[in-house]
Parts: structure tokens; sequence; C-alpha cells
């Protein structure tokens, strides 16, 4: 019998992965430095002040370059659905495909078009034309944002969905239960905002450097006194969300929860670890080495943050792995939990009843077919479970979530005072203290680790699912060769380093080079 | 899906002016006219593709899953040369490219010659068939789950060496160079740039018919993978797709009428002393010609995808489609097609007033 090759499932996460950092790196400045252009283009507008437009043109420089590169690596993503996880794009194509097709008519067109008129216009349509020109593909970038990021929370939580046993996939019966789940409005809005955090703390970080060097300090501090304002209600925007995204995850992805706890034993009135180190030596849920070398833990605060209760139990690993416990499932029924193997063998029965359903169907035995029709639906939520070959394989990777959780949380809290110390220090005339410059040029990359730590909780955590409980990697994979996926791996790496390094180098001549006059 | 394909062939006309760049363009200033009236169109090809792919993935996930996971490295490749253009507009001229100006424009030409002849290729194995096998069933294998196989090792790469593929590879290279010749003279204000172009629409329209219509006598005259549409059984047949055209004479009417409209286009440009308008009317032509071609492909009983493994596998609209709610939704959201329309005339009305000059290009305004 055919098998599939186990490391083909490790390059292909691997070449996404990849792709998606790249991808990453780029977007959340498209989406951060779109609204404070499109605000300062909005203040020349109303004031008439040509400083204004002068700030504005120069920021759009910036996002210009950084835009392109953003493009050239979301094509690949886009279609690497198809070349890399071809079982998965047959399986919940009739659901996740919408979205991207969506955001192809309504973002991608908007945001192309407008952005010719953006940078190509000044002289040739009216300020006003312009103006919403600018707020267009602003809108344009976000809205794209929206419909890959109402994508992803499906896979995170796939609702509005039926599997149909005759097409052998799961197909859409609810778009707004897909469009407008929990999940989704809490992504959408962290992941804005968050990248919001990253355009005002790249717009504040390059004025800095103005400031330092005593250059262009009129653009310097009317764009910090925008980024500022802008960075801080995005920051607190996050702050709510998270708590928000943080919530669903207990209720819907109770595994990822403990993984970003580096909670093993659930308890009752759980604490939450505000700093930990893990010990390395813990290598398996099963073994018996301690979970922390060292943590500072606030009390009951996990049960509180998880269930909105401060003395409700939180699953840990084991708990998971073991069941048998009461809980509410991802729609709030109360349920008790199976351990893994139950869910395994759910899993294979549920296989099991889809090989005789079209058995039976082909032969036209139409009320066997029923019968197993039943079984697979009584099944279905533990599908995926069927493909695992080690449970182990259930735990997603502890320390990496956990660590990554971590410097979000933390760096997102340094965020939050930093726009506030800036703000200060605006209105105080502080801002040329040296120490906050140099600080400042450092959060543009501590924005960027901040927010890429975001996407490895969410992602990592998932692990391994590609849609939660219905179909994990093994079982979405392309039938291709691991040498090929290694070689375009390879190529994408090569390539996006080659394109990144040439942008960080633009991007350093225009800031140097600085808007002219 | 058909409308959005025909739409992205006429698009393609930004990747055959950037393989013209060093014949019409031969100073700096003429690249740098070429490269700036080009760059101003290249993210709707680049869109248009992007969106054929969701569509694609949301009307016909089969297709999706089968051609882009089975056809790896013809998909990957094409890829790789957008990958290249998205970037070199916008970085080309800029300093600290890391690569300087030249690197950038041979990444333009990758992008059109690359590209073009293998977008080309692989459309031409909607009429020629490629080696996959589908089967649903596999998902119940717990070893080995996957529903779609490629047959072929070299997996895509193998439609490039078929004659007939490359024919309408090399039609669509061609035509997409005459398109962009006539964009050039539609959109620049350039006595050089209007001559030369004029002589590359003369240069490029010979072996563009040439080529096309040998692939159009192949394929109208040759073995079509007909289905029964009461087993749906695939079987060949003898001028499936000639018999498609003079069955739906609707789409015999569009495609005569995008051939003599992009004819006309062409000749009236080669003959006509003054005339600039030829895009419109061979790009509404080739709009109607390439529409009429994807509907005998997969119109009137016809398999879309064929398999030449396993004429069962094949892909017809009925096996392959998203289900009817998906598809419902698909279709409101398409209202929205026409305002989408309204406002990308809108702003290139707006920003097109003027043909690109070198007056223009000296201004110091936003520039690739």
């Amino acid at each position: 019998m055919e098998t599939m090759d186990y490391s083909l499932i490790d390059w292909s996460r691997a070449q996404f992965a990849l792709t998606a950092i790249y991808h990453w790196l780029f977007v959340p400045l498209t989406l951060g430095l779109s609204v404070i252009m499109s605000i300062m283009e909005s203040i020349y507008y109303k004031t008439g002040d040509p400083e204004w437009k002068r700030i504005t043109k120069f920021w759009m420089t910036l996002f210009g370059v950084n835009f392109a590169i953003g493009v050239a690596t979301g094509i690949i993503l886009e279609f690497e659905f198809g070349t890399n996880w071809s079982n998965y794009s047959w399986f919940v194509g009739d659901i996740f495909g919408a979205p991207l097709a969506i955001e192809g008519v309504m973002a991608f067109f908007m945001e192309s078009t407008f952005i010719a008129v953006m940078f190509f216009g000044w002289n040739k349509v009216s300020k006003g034309f312009h103006l919403a020109s600018t707020w267009l593909t602003t809108l344009g970038a976000t809205l794209s944002a929206l419909w890959i990021l109402v994508a992803n929370a499906w896979m995170q939580f796939p609702d509005g969905m039926k599997f149909n046993p005759d097409t052998v996939r799961n197909e859409m019966a609810d778009f707004w239960a897909v469009a407008l789940s929990p999940v989704a409005v809490s992504k959408f809005i962290h992941t804005v905002t968050s990248s919001w955090m990253v355009g005002a703390a790249f717009v504040i970080g390059v004025s800095a450097w103005y400031l330092l060097k005593k250059r262009e300090q009129q653009l310097a501090y009317k764009s910090i006194r925008i980024a500022a304002v802008f960075g801080l209600v995005a920051t607190i925007i996050v702050s709510v969300t998270g708590d928000s995204s943080a919530y669903e995850v207990a209720q819907k992805q109770p595994m990822k929860l403990a993984a970003m706890e580096g909670l093993y034993n659930g308890s009752t009135g759980a604490g939450l670890v505000g700093i930990g180190i893990l010990n390395p030596a813990k290598e398996s849920y099963a073994d018996k080495e301690e979970t922390f070398l060292a943590k500072f833990e606030i009390p009951k605060m996990l049960s509180m943050l998880a269930y909105r209760d401060p003395i409700a139990f939180v699953p840990g690993i084991n708990d998971i792995m073991k069941g048998g416990y009461d809980a509410k499932d991802a729609w709030g029924k109360p349920v008790r939990v199976l351990s893994a193997d139950e869910r395994i063998m759910s899993g294979k029965i549920a296989i099991q009843a889809l090989a005789s359903y079209k058995t039976a169907k082909a032969a036209g035995q139409d009320s066997f077919a029923l019968k197993s029709k039943e079984v697979l639906e009584a099944h279905y939520s533990n599908f995926g479970y069927g493909f695992i070959q080690d449970k182990n394989d259930l735990v997603p990777n502890v320390p990496l979530v956990f660590y990554s959780f971590r410097i979000m949380v933390v760096f997102g809290l340094f965020f939050l005072a930093f726009f506030i110390y800036i703000l200060v220090a605006g209105k105080r005339g502080w801002l040329e203290q040296k120490w906050l410059l140099k600080l400042s040029i450092a959060t543009i990359p501590i924005a960027y680790i901040t927010s890429q730590c975001g996407w490895i909780v969410a992602e990592v955590g998932r692990q391994p699912w590609v849609i939660q409980d219905i179909m994990p990697t093994f079982a979405a994979v392309s039938h291709i060769d691991t040498s090929s996926v290694q070689i375009t791996f390879f190529l994408f790496a090569i390539l996006f380093t080659i394109l990144l390094i040439a942008e960080i180098g633009i991007m350093m001549k225009q800031i140097k080079k600085g808007p002219g006059h | 899906m058909s409308l959005l394909g025909a739409l992205l062939v006429f698009l393609l006309f930004v990747q055959g002016g950037q393989t013209l760049l060093y014949s019409v363009g031969k100073t700096d200033m003429e690249q740098t006219m070429i490269i700036n009236a080009l760059g101003r169109k290249w993210e709707f090809t680049f869109t248009t593709l992007v969106t054929f792919g969701g569509a694609f993935f949301a009307s016909f996930p089969l297709f999706y899953s089968t051609s882009f996971g089975g056809a790896y490295w013809v998909w990957m490749i094409i890829l790789l040369c957008f990958v290249l253009q998205a970037v070199a507009y916008e970085f080309r001229m800029k300093k600290g490219n890391l690569l300087g100006k030249k690197v950038y424009e041979i990444f333009l030409l990758v992008n059109g010659f690359g590209g073009l002849i293998l977008l080309g290729t692989a459309v031409a194995t909607f009429f020629t068939g490629s080696e996959f096998v589908v089967s649903k069933l596999n998902l119940t294998n717990l070893m080995e789950p996957t529903i779609s196989k490629w047959a072929n090792p070299l997996h895509g790469l193998e439609a490039a060496f078929s004659v007939t593929n490359l024919l309408l590879g090399l039609a669509v290279f061609f035509l997409a160079r005459v398109l962009g010749a006539l964009y050039f003279i539609n959109s620049i204000d350039d006595v050089n740039i209007f001559a030369r172009s004029k002589t590359q629409v003369l240069y490029n329209t010979v072996p563009f018919l040439a080529t096309f219509l040998s692939f159009l006598g192949i394929i109208l005259f040759g073995e079509g993978f007909a289905v029964n549409p009461d087993t749906q059984e695939v079987f060949m047949q003898s001028g499936k797709y000639f018999s498609n055209l003079i069955e739906m004479p609707a789409v015999l009417v569009v495609f005569l009428l995008g051939v003599v409209l992009l004819l006309f286009g062409v000749l009236k440009t080669i003959f006509s002393k003054n005339f600039r308008r030829g895009i419109w009317f061979a790009g509404v032509g080739t709009v109607a010609a390439v529409l009429a071609l994807f509907l005998i492909a997969g119109w009137n009983n016809t398999a879309y995808y064929p398999s030449t493994t396993d004429l069962q596998s094949s892909l017809t609209i009925t096996n392959s489609s998203s289900s009817p709610f998906t598809l419902e939704v698909m279709s409101m959201v398409s209202l929205l097609i026409p305002f989408v329309l309204i406002y990308i005339i809108y702003a290139w009305r707006a920003i097109n007033k003027s043909d690109i000059n070198s007056e223009e290009m000296m201004q110091g305004e936003h520039q690739y």
C-alpha cells in the first residue's frame, strides 16, 4: 500500500510558514501606514498647508516600496493552498474559496485602481478625488485583510458548513456564520489594529532618526504627533480584542490555550503565568518532568480570562488527552470530553462510514448507505482524528507557543507605555531626549517581532490541524515529491531574502534622502 | 470564470509590452516612458490573475486542487515570474535597490517571456488534456488520502513539450506583444515609439495568426473530450470543439465578432497613418474571442479539464464545481462587478487624460 512521505508534510508546512512570515513582514506596514498617510492627507485637504502634502508624499513613497513586495509575496500564498495543500482545497474549497474570491473582487481591484490615482494623480485629479483615492486604497487593503482573516478564522473554528458525503467535501450552509463568526470578528480587529501599531512604531522610529540627525524636524514632530495618538488608540483596541481572542481560543481550541500557558494539569481557579521559564527536560506531556524551572503566576486569572469565572476549570494538556471531564463544546453545548484515544477511534469510524456509504451508494444499497451516513454524521466532529497516527502529534510545540505568546503580550504592554510616554513627551517638549529617540528607532524591529509572534501563537498553537478537528496537515497535503517542495522552499527563501534586503536598502536610501522640497 | 480568463488574456498586454522594452525603446527616456505606461497598468493584470485564482478556488475547487497541486512546477514557475514583476516596477529606479536597474528590467523580460508562454501552454491543456487521476474515495485511505494525483513526474512541465500546447503558448505570446504595441501607440506621445510600435504590430501579428490558426485547426477538427449528459461518462469525440461552436450559435457569433474586431484594430493601425485607438478594438476582440474559446472548452457537455490518463477523472462543470449555495453567494458578489468596472473606468480616465510624454517623466513626480 502506498504511504505518505512524512517529510513532505514538514517541508510543505515550512514552505507555507516561510511565505506567510515573509508576507507578514510587509502587510502590517501597508495596513498601518496607509491609515496614517490618509489621516495626514486629510489634514492637508482641510488646512491646505503644503507642508502636510510634503509629509504625506514622503510616507507614501515608503508605502509604495513596501506595498510592491507585499503584493509579490501574497500571490504565492494564495496559490500555495492549491499547489501544496490540494486535498485541503477540495475538502473545504466550497467554503474557503469564497472569501478569497470576494477578496479579489471587493478589495484588490479597489486597491490597485486607487493606488494608481494616489501615486500619479496629484496633478491630474482634484484634491478631493485624490484624498478619496488614498482612503479607498486604505479601505481596499483593510478589506483584503478582512476576507483572508475570515478564511483563516474559519480554519480555527469551522462553522456554517455541512459535510456532503456524495461530493466528499464540506459545503457552505450559512455564509454569515462564516463571515461573522466571533473568531473572525476578534481576529480581524486584533490583527488590523496590531498592524496599525506597527505602522505607528515605524513612523515614530523614522521620525526619531530625523530628530537625532537634526533634520526634517517639522516633518518629524508632526508625524510623531499623529502616529503616537494613532498607535495608542490601536494598542487599546488590540488589548481589548486580545482578551476576546484568547477567550475564543479557550472555548474553541482548548489545546492551543493549554500550550499558550504551558498548562499540563488543569485546575479550577487556574492562575495565569505572567513570566515563566519552561523546563527543557520536559519533552512530552506524558513524562513526569516538572513543567517550569521558575514562574510567576497571577492566581485565578487564567480561569477568569478564559471563562469569565475565577473558579472555572481550565483543562491542561493531560486533561485534554485523557478526557473524561465536563465542558462545553465550541458552540456552547455541554459535553463530556472524549479522550484522545476515543476521538481517534471515533474519527476512524467516521472515515470508515464514509467509505461504506460510498460503496453502498455505488452498489445501489440505499438503506445501508443511509445507516452509514448516520454513523458518519454522529462521528463527523472527530473526522480529522481518524488520520492521526501518533496521539503525541495532537500536542503543539509548547515552548514555541508559550514563549511567543509571552513576547507578544510583554511587548504589547511595552507599546502601551511607549505610545503614552511619546504623547506626554511631545506635549512637554521631551522628545529631544537621545535615549528616547534611540528607543523609538529600536521599537521598529520590536513591533515586527511582536506581530510575528502573534501569528506563531495562532498557527503553531493549532497544530496539527489545518481545519480544527476536521483535517490534519497529513490529510491536506498535495501528492508531490518532497524534493520538489524542497527546491521551491529554497528558491523562495533565497528570492524573498534578496528582495527583503533590496527593500530595506531602498527604504534606508529614501529615508536618508528625505522628502525633498 | 471564462470572462475573467478572457479579461486576463487581454490584460497580458502588460507582459507583451514588457517583452518589447528594448525593441521599441532605444533610449533611456523611451524605456522610461514605456515602463511608466505599463507600470500604471501592471497591477490590473496582477489583480486579475489573483482574482482568477480566487474565483477558480471558489467556483471549481476540484480544478484548484487537481491542477495546482498536480501541475506543480508549471504553476510555480508562472508564479515566480509574477513575483519578479511585482517588485520590478517599484524597485527599478530606486537607489539602494541592491540588484541595479538592469536586473529589474530582466525581471520584466522574464515575466513577459516566461509568464506568457507558460500561461498559454497551461491554458492549452483545457483542450489537449493533462495526466492526472482523481478519486474522491481516496480520502478514506488512512495511509495516503490524496484525492488528486498527477501521473507525470514532470508535474506540469510536460505540457510545454507538446507542440499543440506550445502553439497556443506562442500565440498568446505574440498576441500579447501585438496588444502591448497597440497600447504604446495609444498611451505614449512619442514619434519614435509610435513608429517602432507600429512595426511591432505587423511583425507580431503574422506569427500570431500562424500559431493561433494552427492551434485552432488542430483543436476544432481533432478529437475533443465529450461528456454523456445522462451518464456523465467522458468519451473522445471527433470535431467536438467545432461541433460546440456550431451547436452554440451565440458563442460562434461572439467568437467571429472577436476575431473581426481584433483584426480591425490591428489592420487599421498598420494601414492608417495616424490611427491610435487600435487597442480598444483589438482588446474587446481579444476578450470576445477568448471568452468564446473558454466556453467551447466547458459548455455543451464537454470536459473542461480533461485527463488523458483516465478519461473518467476528467473535470466537468458538474463534477468539479462548488455547491449551489456557494455559487449563489458568488453570484451575489458578482453584482459588485459593474460597480468595480465603473470606478476602474472613472479612475483610468481621470489619470489618463493626457498621454505619457517625456515632459511628464522629467517632472519628478512618482515614477517607475
